[in-house]
């Protein structure tokens, strides 16, 4: 058994809106240290299979395919071995 | 009275919440900007539904922190008339005037239909012209109205009688199938400590005339007007 953790955020460069109005909302709330805010996106897997290297490639399929937009977005993923219930 | 109604970036129901007060009500109304001051005349202040910011984050989280909530969060401490329909009970919820949250509704759908709500209290200026355990029909459309609260906090709001609306089928009866989001015991609407301020996901404001077959509306603002003549009107709720 596996745990796959996938954070996904957007591209450098690609407008964060969501982040923009965060950011003007704690300055307004004088958290002025802050410089600048994006929001991504952590999905957790449960993976019934523990062969790594498979679901490495089975993951990667699945953050390409649908979990992200490879457009506008970049993902990192972690596999964690956990143990059956 | 003057009713103010607040518009954020990503109102969409304040010009129904307008024409309901002007139109319909016949009471003094006016828009206030977010990023205005609360004026002082203002006897009621509503809080419209949308999707204020775009929901970013969480619906009504960056939108509890614009400068006129600071002055609607005295108001409301003071004693002032606050009601918050939909997305404005989310931003109740977020600005700390009323504890609990709204979450995603349970099946994941955005519902947009009239229910039925049983009025669960009666004695507060938003219900004292219904009756207790009256039935009314209002429309509800959102996404996020799953009230949820801490078991604790379920008590005391039930013990203090802040639960004023209560989703309920043709029979009158709380059951899970007239529940529309999943909402924690089938509340649709509640009170602060002090029944100043209501928070409620169903439209009061969009059930005032005949010409749109729901007119329970009313009975809602009505109380109000009915609760403001009796403190005394213009005296009362200064801030």
């Amino acid at each position: 058994m596996f745990r796959a953790q996938i954070k996904v955020n957007l591209k450098t460069g690609v407008l964060d809106p969501q982040g923009e109005a965060i950011k003007d909302s704690l300055h307004s709330m004088n958290f002025n240290e802050v410089n600048d805010v994006k929001v991504g996106k952590l999905i957790t897997l449960s993976l019934e299979d523990n062969d790594r290297e498979q679901l490495e490639k089975r993951v990667e399929q699945m953050c390409e395919r649908l979990l992200t937009n490879p457009v506008i977005e970049n993902y990192q993923y972690e596999l964690v071995e956990v143990m059956s219930k | 009275m003057n009713f103010g109604i607040v518009v954020f970036p990503g109102s969409t129901c304040d010009r129904d919440a307008f024409h309901f007060i002007k139109d319909v009500l016949q009471e003094s109304v006016t828009y206030l900007w977010y990023k205005d001051s609360l004026p002082k005349e203002i006897d009621c202040v509503i809080l419209p539904g949308g999707f204020s910011y775009g929901d970013y984050l969480r619906p009504g989280a960056i939108s509890a922190h614009v400068p006129i909530m600071e002055d609607v969060i005295k108001f409301a401490n003071n004693g002032g008339y606050v009601i918050g329909i939909c997305n404005g009970f989310q931003i109740l919820v977020e600005s700390g005037l009323l504890p609990g949250t709204l979450i995603q509704n349970k099946q994941l759908k955005f519902v947009s239909k009239s229910v039925y709500l049983r009025v669960e209290t009666t004695d507060t200026p938003f219900t004292n012209q219904l009756n207790k355990k009256e039935s009314i029909c209002l429309p509800i459309a959102h996404g996020d109205g799953n009230y949820y609260i801490s078991q604790d906090e379920l008590k005391q709001l039930e013990s203090n009688n802040q639960i004023l609306f209560r989703y309920v089928d043709r029979n009158n009866e709380p059951t899970s199938n007239a529940n529309p989001n999943g909402s924690i015991q089938n509340i649709a609407g509640i009170s602060n400590l002090d029944k100043n301020v209501l928070g409620m996901m169903p439209h009061p404001e969009r059930a005032g005339e005949k010409i749109l077959g729901l007119e329970d509306g009313l009975k809602i603002f009505k109380s109000i007007l009915k609760h403001w003549n009796e403190q005394g009107g213009d005296k009362f709720g200064s801030y």
